[in-house]
């Protein structure tokens, strides 16, 4: 009788209104399809232990979806496959060589507590996968700041450890980046195809541009948020990355490396978490690359996208409050 | 000078953003919930609170510097603090009630919270522990309350989004509450490391 009686309630969401469950799917499939590149060059570089890890990923959020659906008597959506898209971005955002256990703890921690106890897809406030992926580095900061050297070589299967290009910046300064990759345009060149040491999906600049370009053509993601981002976060690194001197830092490198251009495209742009006003999505946007500029160059953590990403996805409703058009004639509902 | 202004701006982020006393000491978690339900009630509780905060920072630090040192009663300091707060706040509750009444009524029992709340200990003791001198007691005032009407407005809008949301019913209410200020707490950790004061 319960069950029945709210079957025939009316279904009360929050906004966007216009979409409906199918264009959900196609979306998802979508996003997932274009971060095919990225994937691609991160087993490339980093090898099957990276590709077992994203897989690992995957089935866990899959599975995890299914069994909390299935456990509590939901309509099972797994097919929709945001669950999907949260263990391949999840599998993207994480070192290579993490062990097994990691990326099952994370895909618990993205599907079940940032997803489903909001009432699933459409109401989390947080981005699943940098929820999980902000819960391991806390949980597990050793193990999550393991960097395995890119080999080029499927085949090699013990990688050396290095240092990613922004821990060598926080430590050693630029100096010692350029010692490493020869010149600037080497630099700018290894960033560009991803053949430096980081997360699995994050390195190929190429391929995160490719895929952004397919989201872009497919009109999935507009300008407003990457290009606030980074414009954001260039302008910021161009100010104040260099030490002593104003206006002479390098903003490309920044752009380049860490998971900016990962991050800008494909996280802060989940229709859920930001603002659904294109005005609040500029705002959204200038904050997450003030707030990873800010922790890049001051903060304790080498890498800031994350950070920013999420303290950000706090401030979405608020900024969708300040930026929500007056209803005309609308009387707040008093509600006891 | 321009050094004393470096360290002001620097006392109010820290206080208010990279020490966050609800989202990275986890103080002051009952007013946190009781009062971030609307969106109403968050804004009106945030000035009241800044204001009794700043206040009581002044008073607790002249009643420090100037009775508690010299008599050397230093160690009393917490029951003289609760003391001079709960004072203070009781009168402000009495002026609040004949000043703006409406606000009295929907802040209600919360006011009288204030008096017992832990950020509003804390920021004195704090002052006297790090021995602030007046205006740095007063800024460090100023930029807990700041952090403290963060916390509960950004609390507020996610609570009033998720009024809407098909939570399932054993999470709904302040369970929920706490799994988001947690994940609050978890971003804001991204902030750590940024000011050493």
């Amino acid at each position: 009788m319960e069950k029945l009686k709210k079957d025939h309630q009316l279904t009360l969401s929050v906004s966007p209104h216009v979409r409906s469950e199918e264009t959900t799917s196609r979306i998802m499939w979508s996003v997932s399809a274009s971060l095919l590149p990225a994937t691609v060059m991160g087993a490339y570089f980093f090898g099957p232990k990276a590709v077992l890890n994203v897989a690992l990923c995957i089935i866990a959020s899959i599975l995890s979806e299914f069994l909390y659906q299935k456990g509590t008597d939901r309509k099972i959506t797994v097919n929709d496959g945001s669950a999907f898209l949260t263990g391949l971005l999840l599998g993207l955002n994480l070192p290579p060589t993490v062990p097994f256990y990691i990326p099952i703890v994370g895909s618990v921690v993205a599907v079940v507590i940032t997803k489903q106890l909001f009432g699933g897809l459409g109401y989390n406030v947080f981005n699943p996968a940098l929820i999980g992926r902000a819960f391991l580095l806390i949980s597990f900061p050793k193990l999550m700041t393991i960097w395995a050297e890119p080999t080029a070589a499927f085949i090699k299967l013990d990688a050396k450890t290095t240092a990613t290009p922004l821990g060598i910046l926080k430590e050693e300064g630029v100096a010692k980046l350029l010692e490493m990759f020869g010149d600037n345009s080497n630099l700018y060149l290894q960033l560009l195809s991803g053949h430096r040491a980081g997360s699995i999906g994050e390195t190929s600049a190429i391929a995160l541009l490719l895929g952004a370009a397919f989201l872009f053509y497919r009109g999935y993601i507009t300008w407003h948020i990457p290009v606030s981002f980074l414009g954001t976060a260039g302008l910021m690194a161009w100010a104040f990355g260099a030490k002593g001197a104003f206006f002479a830092g390098d903003p490309i490198v920044h752009l380049l490396s860490g998971g900016m251009l990962l991050g800008a495209f494909f996280m802060a742009t989940d229709y859920v978490t930001c603002p659904s006003v294109k005005a609040g999505q500029i705002l959204f946007g200038a904050g997450c690359g003030f707030l990873t500029m800010l922790i890049r160059l001051k903060g304790g953590y080498p890498e800031g996208v994350m950070f920013a990403i999420l303290i950000m996805n706090c401030f979405s409703p608020l900024i969708d409050r300040g930026f929500k058009t007056k209803v005309f004639g609308a009387k707040k509902e008093v509600k006891k | 000078m321009t050094m004393d202004f470096t360290k002001l701006f620097e006392l109010i982020v820290a206080a208010s953003l990279i020490n966050n006393f609800v989202f990275t000491r986890f103080l002051g978690l009952c007013i946190f919930f009781g009062v971030s339900k609307k969106m109403e009630t968050a804004v009106g509780m945030s000035v009241t609170f800044t204001a009794v905060m700043m206040i009581s920072a002044a008073l607790s630090w002249v009643i420090f510097n100037f009775v508690m040192v010299p008599l050397d009663i230093t160690f009393l300091k917490i029951i003289v603090f609760i003391g001079v707060i709960a004072a203070f706040v009781q009168a402000s509750d009495t002026i609040m009630r004949k000043v703006a009444p409406a606000l009295y009524y929907k802040l209600g029992i919360y006011l009288a919270l204030i008096s017992t709340n832990c950020i509003i200990l804390a920021v004195p003791l704090i002052n006297a522990g790090e021995h602030y001198n007046f205006i740095e007691s007063l800024a460090f005032g100023l930029g807990s309350g700041i952090g403290f009407a963060l916390a509960l407005i950004i609390m507020a809008s996610i609570r009033e989004k998720l009024e809407l949301a098909d939570i399932p019913a054993p999470f709904r209410g302040l369970p929920m509450a706490f799994i988001v200020s947690g994940l609050i707490a978890l971003a804001f950790t991204g902030f750590s490391g940024l000011i050493t004061l």
